[in-house]
């Protein structure tokens, strides 16, 4: 049951053919047997799933028609608030708290019926590529246990991949859904900035962040893409437009007379032979199905990533300042004598880590008086020759591709003393958010040196979401049937270090 | 070649309330130098006459309308307060006037 | 030892600057729907937004750009065409995000000025004050300090905090330098701020009541030697919560000042608090640094770009200038100017005015708020505007005696139970059983027995020497318990002694 697909699944539950808590029931059973070794969540919500779960089979039984994905289970980010379950972003210093209020895209998924099994683990504050800077410990790539599933929304790929829930929400700042998705063999896509409502998603940084879907089939991305999409006046840079038709291009693939453009500065040097030679026979298998490959050249995408690591970092030193002692949270240092100011500081050394510090660090430098113009300033300019740069590159083809990530999967704690090694990983997916375009990772096969997933990345217009989708399942199907499967049937045994 | 030196390193750590050791001064700012390096790049681009861009979207103008909506129960509010008296958050003292 | 101020204005040139923060009167608050009420229960008013839960996110009160807007227009600014929000970075407590929503480099109005005259020795005289900036931002949370002997924030043992406050609405009005008001300093900045309050009270976007906070001033100051270019330090006091505090402020931070220099130190640039019982200004926590806010356009929210027609439109719809309206009044009511200057500084003009509307002769409506009223809002510590009586009823007293209906001194007892709340100056009549007695039989009756009781009085009258007829008047009402009138009264009375 659980390795079918949510939309397998959906439709298994609207024909009553399953039930929503068997279903449900079967991933727990999952989760219990795999999740000690991949350590996808954080917090586990049987009791509540099951109860959603019940609901939905309620409303099944009356005859009334659901969403379609109503009663399929969902492994949420823990950077998503949800009333009562315990929401950390993956750090110390939230440690227990409990929300006493639903995100918008928690409500939307409970809206839809569907039933979120648990809290996935992440980079505190989705800061990293890796998911090993969580304060809970790592999650570990169920293709091979001894490597790192990306980040930061590592958890909630894994959790995908290891089929301990058929879809997932993340998060994506500068890659983290794409790069974790890549790294996991699974889809997962970054809507168009504004298109899901960002409320309720513990900030990181605020004119990069959206939440997205991940799945392990195109059109099941979707499902989840539509439902968690609308404008919501709770977000004031929420987009009041409708949803592109995602579904509909999703069961729609086709790239007959589609002008793809290929992105001259993310390929080549820096990225691994694998990863590129996968890139190349993708490419291939897009122009045998009748696309037209064009090369656009964007120089500007060369500063990148020394904006986003100006811009970040800012924006989250300045979110982040909340997490100080007072209201929520954890509070350390509270004795005899003690003033606020001295609480609020050893909080936040005790509850922060060591790469949430040095981003926040970074941030108050890069905004401090004196280094404004020359650093935020300046990348904030940047930021402006990348939207150029697309705007002329989309003139030129319909989508605009690349490998995901430069790499397949690394080892944990190959990175972790190297932070500039550790952000390079971004420099493929960065664009996009800098931009506030969408973007979406899918499945390019194996690379020949470690036989781990390579991700191919798609990247389309402000809310031309539903290109993504078409051109996706388009080379998705091409792709499946050259495997005789999909990628992830060829995922060795859990447990399995190769 | 940038650097920051441990003290700076300990200036910007005081205003952004992280009380650090003095091994997690030097280590950030050993580290620095490479990341400022990095970022620093920005500036390698003639930047004159561009608009910087604080918004992916160019929205402009969105607002509420004035009107109430119910707020959180006194004790939602304070649910999460690691301290708290009469229904008001409990905090150390404090050193300082308000700005 | 003590200068005298004389001493100070002889020698210095004092330089203003002035901060007024003004909460606006929204229904909800400024990034939040939260209600705003005065006075509720702690934390009541709070929610995921105004409380920085983790994941919460703020959108902007379009009524509060809007006051801002007319606030702008009101002191003769430009609007902005294109203005944005910025983060304030610091860490304080009562402010849960640890950044203010502010505005920075592109506030929504800028480039105004107010006009405002006080008298001098020369007459009255008037000074511009040129106004900087007027930005939206938005309020902190309240702090109560428990333990330690005084309550106050020094010698705390902790803070309790209610952030119902928090996220109200703002709107901070900053003044460019004032300089050349010499020893009117004070006065100048007494007056703009009440010329600010009455302003803000006509757009009718504040409560602008300075004794709960709505309206707060922060006074900068400078000295600098007569003749000289050169501006002094300044320092900034806060907490300045009256018209009276900001007069006595700033005389008090320029004799400080001017001591300082005159023994050759130096002011230090700082932030002081006004402390009302002593008058005097006490130093603030001096910082190590000057605090570094880290401005940033804020990413949450986006500009807000207004449109000319909109605001042609409320520029078309702004109230009469308080200054004009008063010189309006003043002629239409034909009011001498010490009685306007009562009026105006006991704060009864706009319910005067009312109920001129209402029909009540402008004379008669003054004589009861700045008389009776006032009185009696005086012995209960109270502005008149909160005593139970209001226009409507003094309207309908005003009619009841010149219909004659009520004599003067019934009318008073009137007033007395209107704001004991016995209900509308009809109910009480009723209620209490006042009325004037109007039957001729009764009054002559007393006339009577008063024309008998002081026979000689009578015989005076009678005899043409009609002065003495005002004892036996009075004598009469007092005997009709008052409810007689005493213009009837003399008619029979005069009548009666072979004078009418
Ligand atoms: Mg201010
Ligand atoms: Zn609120």
């Amino acid at each position: 049951m659980i390795h079918a697909t949510a939309a397998e699944m959906a439709k298994a539950l609207a024909a009553k053919e399953i039930s929503s808590v068997d279903l449900t029931k079967a991933h727990l059973d999952r989760i219990a047997e795999v999740d000690s070794q991949v350590k996808a969540f954080l917090h586990v919500d049987a009791d509540g799933a099951l109860a959603q779960a019940q609901a939905v089979d309620e409303k099944i039984a009356s005859g009334q028609t659901l969403s379609p994905l109503a009663g399929v289970p969902l492994a949420l980010k823990d950077v998503l608030t949800q009333q009562g379950v315990p929401t950390t972003a993956g750090s110390k210093i939230l440690q227990g708290w409990r929300p006493p209020y639903d995100s918008t895209v928690v409500a939307k998924l409970k809206a839809a019926g569907v039933v979120i099994v648990g809290k996935t683990n992440m980079d505190e504050f989705a800061m990293g590529s890796s998911t090993e800077n969580s304060g809970y410990g790592p999650t570990f790539n169920p293709w091979d246990l001894s490597r790192t599933p990306g980040g930061s929304s590592g958890g909630s790929a894994a959790a995908v991949s290891a089929y301990e829930a058929p879809i997932a929400i993340g998060s994506d700042t500068g890659g983290s859904i794409r790069q974790p998705a890549a790294l996991t063999g699974i889809v997962g896509v970054r809507p168009t900035y504004g298109a899901v409502s960002r409320f309720g998603l513990i900030a990181y940084s605020s004119s990069l962040d959206q939440a997205g879907p991940f799945g392990r089939t195109v059109l099941d991305t979707a499902l989840l893409h539509e439902i968690i999409s609308g404008h919501d006046p709770k977000d004031a840079t929420s987009i009041s437009a409708p949803v592109p038709a995602v579904v509909h291009a999703a069961r729609n693939g086709d790239v007959k007379g589609v002008k793809i453009g290929v992105i001259k500065q993310l390929q080549g040097e820096g990225y691994q032979k694998g990863v590129q030679a996968r890139f190349d026979e993708s490419l291939q298998t897009l122009a045998s199905l009748g696309a037209e490959i064009v090369e656009v050249d964007c120089p500007s995408f060369e500063y990148a990533l020394a904006a986003y690591y100006l811009i970040a970092p800012s924006e989250c030193s300045s979110n982040l300042a909340r997490f100080d002692a007072m209201r929520y949270g954890l509070r350390t240092g509270d004795g005899q004598g003690a003033s606020a100011e001295s609480v609020m500081s050893k909080t936040r050394d005790a509850g922060f880590g060591r790469e949430v510090k040095r981003r926040i660090i970074l941030g108050t430098y890069a905004l401090s008086s004196g280094y404004y113009d020359a650093y935020y300033g300046s990348a904030q300019k940047i930021r402006t020759l990348i939207i150029q740069d697309y705007a002329k590159a989309f003139t030129q083809a319909d989508v605009l591709v690349s490998p995901t990530a430069p790499t397949t999967a690394y080892k944990i704690g190959e990175k972790v003393d190297d932070p500039m090694a550790m952000y390079l990983g971004d420099v493929a997916t960065i664009p996009v958010n800098l931009a506030g375009i969408c973007g979406m990772s899918l499945p390019a096969g194996l690379a020949d040196e470690d036989n781990l997933p390579v991700g191919f990345q798609i990247m389309a217009p402000a809310m031309q979401d539903q290109r993504l989708y078409q051109v996706g399942a388009a080379l998705e199907a091409a792709l499946n049937s050259k495997w005789g499967g999909p990628l992830l049937a060829k995922a060795p045994a859990l447990g399995g270090v190769k | 070649m940038s650097s920051l030196s441990r003290d700076e390193v300990a200036k910007l750590a005081a205003l952004a309330r992280i009380e650090m050791t003095e091994a997690e001064l030097l280590e950030l700012s050993s580290q620095f130098g490479m990341i400022l390096d990095a970022v620093a790049r920005v500036q390698e681009v003639d930047l004159s006459g561009v608009k910087a861009t604080s918004h992916p979207q160019p929205l402009e103008n969105v607002a509420r309308p004035d009107v109430v909506a119910p707020s959180l129960s006194p004790e939602a509010a304070l649910s999460g307060a690691p301290a708290q008296e009469e229904s008001r958050f409990q905090v150390p003292q404090i050193l300082g006037e308000a700005e | 030892m003590a200068l005298s101020y004389d001493d100070v204005v002889a020698k210095y040139e004092p330089v203003l600057g002035l901060e007024v923060h003004v909460e606006l009167n929204t229904k909800s608050k400024m990034f939040c729907s939260c209600a705003t009420e005065f006075g509720a229960a702690p934390n009541t008013q709070t929610c995921p937004v105004c409380l920085a839960l983790p994941g919460a996110l703020p959108v902007v009160n379009e009524k509060a750009i809007e006051s801002t807007i007319l606030i702008g227009l009101a002191l003769n600014c430009k609007i902005a065409p294109y203005s944005r929000f910025a983060r304030k970075n610091y860490f304080y407590p009562d402010m849960p995000k640890n950044f203010q929503i502010s505005q920075y480099d592109e506030p929504i109005c800028f480039d105004g000025y107010v006009d405002v005259e006080i008298e001098t020795e020369d007459g009255p005289k008037q000074f511009r004050i040129e106004i900087e900036r007027v930005h939206m931002e938005e309020d902190t949370g309240k702090s109560l300090h428990v333990g330690g002997a005084t309550g106050r924030i020094h010698g705390a043992d902790y803070s309790l905090l209610d952030y119902n406050r928090a996220g109200i609405p703002l709107v901070e009005i900053v003044t460019k330098i004032v300089p050349g008001t010499g020893k009117y300093a004070p006065e100048v900045a007494k007056a703009y701020v009440a010329e600010l309050r009455d302003i803000l009270r006509g757009l009718k976007v504040s409560d602008v009541k300075m004794e709960q906070g709505s309206l707060r001033c922060d006074a900068n100051v400078s000295l600098k030697p007569i003749g000289s270019d050169v501006l002094g330090t300044r320092s900034e006091t806060k907490n300045v919560n009256s018209l009276r505090s900001v007069e006595r402020a700033i005389r008090g931070e320029m004799i400080r000042h001017a001591e300082l220099l005159n023994a050759g130190q130096k002011v230090k640039q700082e932030t002081r608090h006004f402390q009302e019982d002593t008058g005097l200004t006490r130093s603030g926590r001096s910082k190590e640094q000057a605090e570094d806010y880290r401005y940033f356009p804020d990413p949450d929210l986006v500009p807000v770009t207004p449109d000319a027609a909109w605001i042609e439109q409320l520029r078309a719809g702004l109230p009469e200038r308080p200054s004009v309206r008063r010189k309006r009044l003043q002629q239409e009511w034909n009011v001498p100017d010490k009685e306007m200057a009562a009026m105006i500084n006991a704060d009864v003009l706009d319910i005067v005015e009312e109920t001129v509307s209402l029909g009540a002769d402008p004379t008669k409506a003054r004589s009861w708020w700045l008389g009776e009223i006032s009185r009696i809002a005086n012995e209960k510590d109270l502005p008149v505007a909160e005593l139970s009586i209001k226009p409507v009823d003094v309207a309908e007293l005003v009619s009841l005696v010149s219909k004659g209906e009520l004599t003067d001194k019934l009318a008073r007892q009137v007033v007395e139970g209107v704001i004991a709340g016995e209900g509308t100056p009809a109910e009480v009549v009723a209620q209490r059983g006042i009325k004037v007695v109007n039957d001729d039989g009764a009054l002559m009756a007393a006339i009577e027995k008063v024309c008998a009781e002081q026979a000689e009085t009578a015989e005076k009258v009678r005899g043409g020497h009609l002065p003495a007829a005002g004892a036996l008047i009075g004598a009469v009402m007092k005997e009709t318990k008052g409810q007689a009138d005493a213009a009837r009264v003399r008619e029979l009375l005069l009548k009666h002694l072979g004078q009418g």
